[in-house]
């Protein structure tokens, strides 16, 4: 019953916006009609399995809605298929390209638009767009301040959190500056995933907005590398104190973001890295973390960030891929991923953009055991321009990797 | 009876030259070059491809001038130090602990009731994916790992796991041990079949009569008669070690990483100016392997001729009493090691919650298992598709070269020998850069097709190993009885020797399938990431997601081979339950 009337809600949004919303040169239903049979390629960091089982459940809709093929592309590192839609431009493989939707934001979303290898602006012209909160959500439209003009899809709402053990931990730090204290009072309890892991490259960032003397330098592109130098000098001073203390002695660091939260429920850390306010009820249910497993937030606010579908300029099934990115922006797809039990990644939708209906989906999601409220989670920080992302990866490689 | 047929019609000299060619078809006289043609374009166009871009040429990114600057950024490139000297310690460790444990095993238990215990426990781990018993040793090494959790908190007081590097060490030691538990079976299993082919009972019992000890007479009598056969596979584990990606991923340290990893991970760096250091760092890793054999083999060449007097020089006692204990020790720990591991997959994959200290799961689920089964199972699928197809073109063209020579009445020479086995000796990642850019230029990478081509290279050389020795010793008459009823030679072949080939032809099967499931490089570069198999995608879990859904698939892909394997030896039992002399091969 659920299902159906969901079905036929998002029948009804299409019907409303099917024929006002069509891309400018191709109406919907063409896109409809010309994605059936298509197989998308979608490459998609595969290291977490909630996200992977929640990109199955997709799959499986797609096919059974719009006759579209899904393949989840599993990446390791977004900069693999990057890397691999660039070669193919370089070797002059204009169509029928391996990579059909690439799950990205940041400096990955920087370097295709700046070379040139997105497919679009389609983004705006997608039915469910309509219903995104641009307004009260600007980041799904400016990408680490890079507009996104269209070329890019928003998906989800990402903040820096921290989750800890309360049935072992009481204490924790508040500010970017108690995390020295609080790793010298507890030595070799928290580490960071080792750059260019994105949580490890956003861990180093938030430290950086906290310990720079003007953070706003940040929002424009680095200049040049002695200005880099000065601005990240405090950044580096902080780490020179920080990793003795850390798990390893700061010798060694955890893969991945996922490593550092089974680090966490082993034993060997106390405090894990998220990325997803409702990762940590979300990992209590699925028996990856004890039930005592709670989160806090920094007092002057953490990282936020939006997450994005893209299809590169070569893509083999450009109508499946844009069926695809309007799928994820329905409210039924939006509300099962915010669900803690599936994934609990937030929504990028309006509730006000929302029918009553469309809204009571959201407001039925369990909040889960270690979920804090929009209000608890404190403020929100802008990324950085993502030229500051790729300078700091490699130098941090340069002082720590050897 | 087609021959016989075509010897009875008469013959116009118009029809010779398609008559010679119809004969040449008969002998199989394309099988060995097709055989080689199917492994030497993917390695030599692959080094090619290598090499151009380590010296600056690589037209796809815009660089077309010779140079050696892709070399210098290499040797700057952070932590490219450690990672050489990650790969250089893990790699001649392993082998090292490997082989000499394996020998002196061999050469103190061969008459002693362990040695068949040993034996019998060790062939099923060789049949294990090095990925999927990397994952397992990783379960059992780490700070909150079983072997941590037998000591805790009773000995070690630990109430918590302790902050040590017991895996992903800066050293690589964990890999070392895991590379050793790995090939200690692969090694021992081909000592066996040496000594098999080298009257090591009679050259013994000789020894033996002349008053040496079991142990010493092994080394001085057997050990310099088999080592030419067991050169080859331990040149071969060499490479291997030096050079792993999957099992250095899992067990090798982070930052740096071993030289591989750095390799691999610069191969896909969004920076495409990077491709070019990567091609340097994957030739200057194909240069430390071949460095590493040369030095073994001077090695070798230095023992030959410093223990020449030893070996004719005539003392008889001196380390029998301690020497077996210690080699005792070692296999039976590296072989109590494997299982362990494999069992803990076992356990954590029905495990729920499972916190440390406990030794047992505080709560049990099927839940990791009924979740993963779809994406598992296709997979599974995807490996199964792969093994298959890639196991039974390796011993088609393997039965096809041999029943050539038998044909052609030739014996391939040494260096074709050598050729054949490259594919083990050329470290992947040295070539399969190159390889991907030549099926990305004809659009086949990322085809089913190219996977299979790819795997295909890895299993020719066991095909042959497994193969040519049963082949060549069955006996000529069966041919020439069957030759004298009347049957063309491919009636013979298909009539008679097969079936007397039955089961040495299905072990190589299951061999060559076991070594497509455990490819993870190949996998990755000729597949374009699209072909998912249970490695690629046991080794992307790997770095970090639940322990009980990586534990789901490392036991699926542990599963699968031995599955194959006990196949392999179930079926001729069954078909020949009737026929006692054929189950054993017939091939003495």
């Amino acid at each position: 019953m659920q299902r159906l009337s969901v079905v036929g809600l998002a029948m009804a949004t299409l019907v409303a916006f099917g024929s006002s919303a069509g891309s400018a040169d191709q109406p919907w239903d063409e896109t409809l009609a010309a994605a059936k049979g298509q197989t998308v390629y979608w490459n998609a960091w595969g290291g977490d399995e909630r996200i992977n089982a929640y990109i199955d459940w997709v799959a499986e809709e797609l096919e059974d809605r719009y006759g579209v093929r899904v393949v989840h592309v599993k990446l390791s590192d977004t900069a693999e298929a990057v890397s691999r839609v660039l070669a193919e431009k370089a070797s002059g493989r204009d169509s029928d390209g391996s990579v059909d939707l690439i799950w990205i934001n940041g400096e990955n979303f920087a370097t295709m638009k700046e070379n040139g290898l997105l497919y679009g602006p389609f983004a705006e012209a997608l039915p469910n767009f309509a219903l995104v909160d641009v307004d009260g959500k600007p980041t799904t439209k400016i990408d680490f301040t890079v507009p996104t003009d269209g070329l890019e899809s928003p998906w989800g709402m990402a903040k820096i959190n921290f989750i800890y053990d309360s049935a072992r931990t009481e204490r924790t730090p508040g500010s970017i500056a108690g995390f020295l204290d609080w790793a010298a009072a507890n030595e070799g309890r928290f580490s960071y995933p080792a750059p260019p892991d994105f949580i490890g490259s956003t861990f180093l960032k938030q430290v950086l907005i906290e310990v720079a003397e003007d953070a706003d330098i940040l929002q424009s592109p680095v200049t040049d590398d002695a200005q880099f130098d000065a601005v990240t000098a405090p950044l580096w001073n902080y780490l020179d104190r920080l990793h003795p203390s850390l798990w390893r002695d700061g010798e060694s660091f955890p893969a991945s973001g996922p490593a550092l939260r089974q680090l966490l429920d082993d034993g060997e850390v106390d405090i894990a890295i998220s990325f997803h306010p409702s990762e940590a009820s979300s990992l209590i249910a699925s028996g990856q973390l004890p039930d005592s497993a709670r989160i806090f937030v920094l007092d002057n606010g953490t990282i936020g960030n939006t997450h994005f579908v893209a299809i590169p300029f070569n893509a083999s099934a450009k109508a499946g891929a844009q069926v695809l990115a309007n799928f994820l922006l329905s409210p039924e797809a939006q509300a099962r991923k915010q669900n803690p039990e599936h994934w609990g990644d937030d929504t990028v939708l309006a509730m006000g953009k929302l029918s009553a209906e469309q809204r009571s989906l959201f407001e039925a999601l369990p909040k889960g055991a270690a979920t804090l409220s929009p209000d608890e989670l404190g403020p929100t920080l802008l990324e950085p321009h993502p030229s500051w992302m790729t300078r700091i990866e490699t130098a941090w490689l340069e002082r720590y990797g050897n | 009876m087609a021959g016989a047929l075509r010897q009875l019609t008469p013959r116009s000299p118009q029809s010779a030259p398609l008559d010679a060619f119809r004969r040449s078809l008969q002998r199989l006289d394309w099988a060995p070059g097709i055989t080689l043609l199917l492994f030497l374009v993917p390695i030599s166009v692959g080094l090619l491809g290598t090499w151009l871009p380590a010296f600056g040429y690589l037209p796809a990114v815009g660089r077309e001038a010779l140079s050696l600057e892709p070399w210098r950024q290499l040797f700057a490139y952070p932590g490219v130090s450690s990672a050489i000297r990650v790969s250089l310690l893990s790699g001649l460790l392993g082998t090292g602990v490997a082989a000499v444990s394996v020998v002196l095993f061999v050469a103190t238990c061969h008459h002693r009731p362990i040695f068949r215990v040993i034996k019998t426990l060790l062939s099923p781990l060789l049949a294990i994916p090095h990925a999927a018993l990397a994952i397992g040793l990783a379960f059992l090494l780490a700070p909150s790992g079983l072997g941590m959790r037998l000591l805790s908190p009773w000995a070690t007081g630990f109430e918590r796991p302790p902050d040590l590097a017991l895996m992903q060490d800066p050293w690589g030691l964990a890999l070392a041990l895991g590379l050793a538990i790995k090939e200690a079976p692969f090694l021992l299993l081909m000592t066996l079949g040496a000594l098999s082919q080298s009257q090591a009972e009679a050259r013994l019992n000789a020894a033996r009569s002349l008053g040496y000890g079991p142990f010493i007479a092994w080394l001085k009598v057997v050990l310099p008669a088999i080592y030419p056969k067991l050169r080859l596979p331990l040149y071969a584990v060499l490479a291997y070690s030096l050079s792993v990606v999957d099992m250095a991923i899992i067990l090798g340290p982070t930052v740096p990483p071993s030289l591989a990893v750095l390799v691999f991970r610069l191969f896909s760096d969004p920076d495409l100016s990077l491709r070019l250091v990567a091609a340097a760092g994957a030739t200057l890793q194909l240069g430390i392997v071949l460095g590493a054999l040369l030095t073994l083999y001077a090695l070798e060449r230095l023992i030959a001729l410093t223990a020449r007097s030893w070996l004719s020089g005539g003392q008889r006692s001196a380390v029998e009493r301690s020497a077996p204990a210690v080699a005792g020790a070692a296999v039976s720990l590296t072989t109590l090691l494997g299982y362990a591991s494999i069992l803990l997959l076992i356990l954590w994959s029905f495990a729920w919650r499972w916190s440390f200290p406990n030794l047992l799961p505080e709560t049990w689920s099927l839940r990791s298992w009924s979740n993963h089964l779809p994406d598992a199972g296709a997979a599974a699928l995807t490996t199964l598709t792969i093994g298959a197809a890639s196991a039974t073109s390796a011993v088609a063209l393997a039965l096809a070269c041999l029943e050539h020579e038998a044909r052609a009445n030739v014996r391939m020479t040494t260096a074709a020998l050598w050729l054949l086995y490259l594919p083990l000796l050329v470290p992947q990642i040295a070539f399969l850069f190159g390889f991907q850019v030549f099926l990305s230029y004809f659009a086949l990478d990322g085809m089913l097709l190219s996977v299979i081509w790819a795997h295909l290279l890895f299993c020719l050389p066991y095909a042959f190993l497994a193969l040519s020795e049963p082949f060549r010793r069955l006996d000529p008459r069966f041919a020439r009885i069957g030759a004298c009823l009347g049957a063309s030679p491919t009636r013979v072949f298909w009539r008679v020797k097969l079936p007397l080939l039955l089961r040495p032809m299905l072990i190589a099967l299951a061999v060559c399938f076991a070594v497509s499931v455990a490819q993870y490089l190949p996998t990755l570069f000729a597949g374009a990431g699209r072909s998912m198999t249970l490695t690629t995608e046991a080794v992307a879990l790997s770095a970090g997601a639940n322990r009980r859904t990586l534990a789901v698939f490392a036991v699926l892909q542990a599963a699968l081979p031995v599955v194959v394997f006990t196949a392999s030896l179930a079926i001729p039992a069954l078909l020949y339950r009737n026929r006692r002399a054929m189950r054993s091969g017939m091939s003495a």
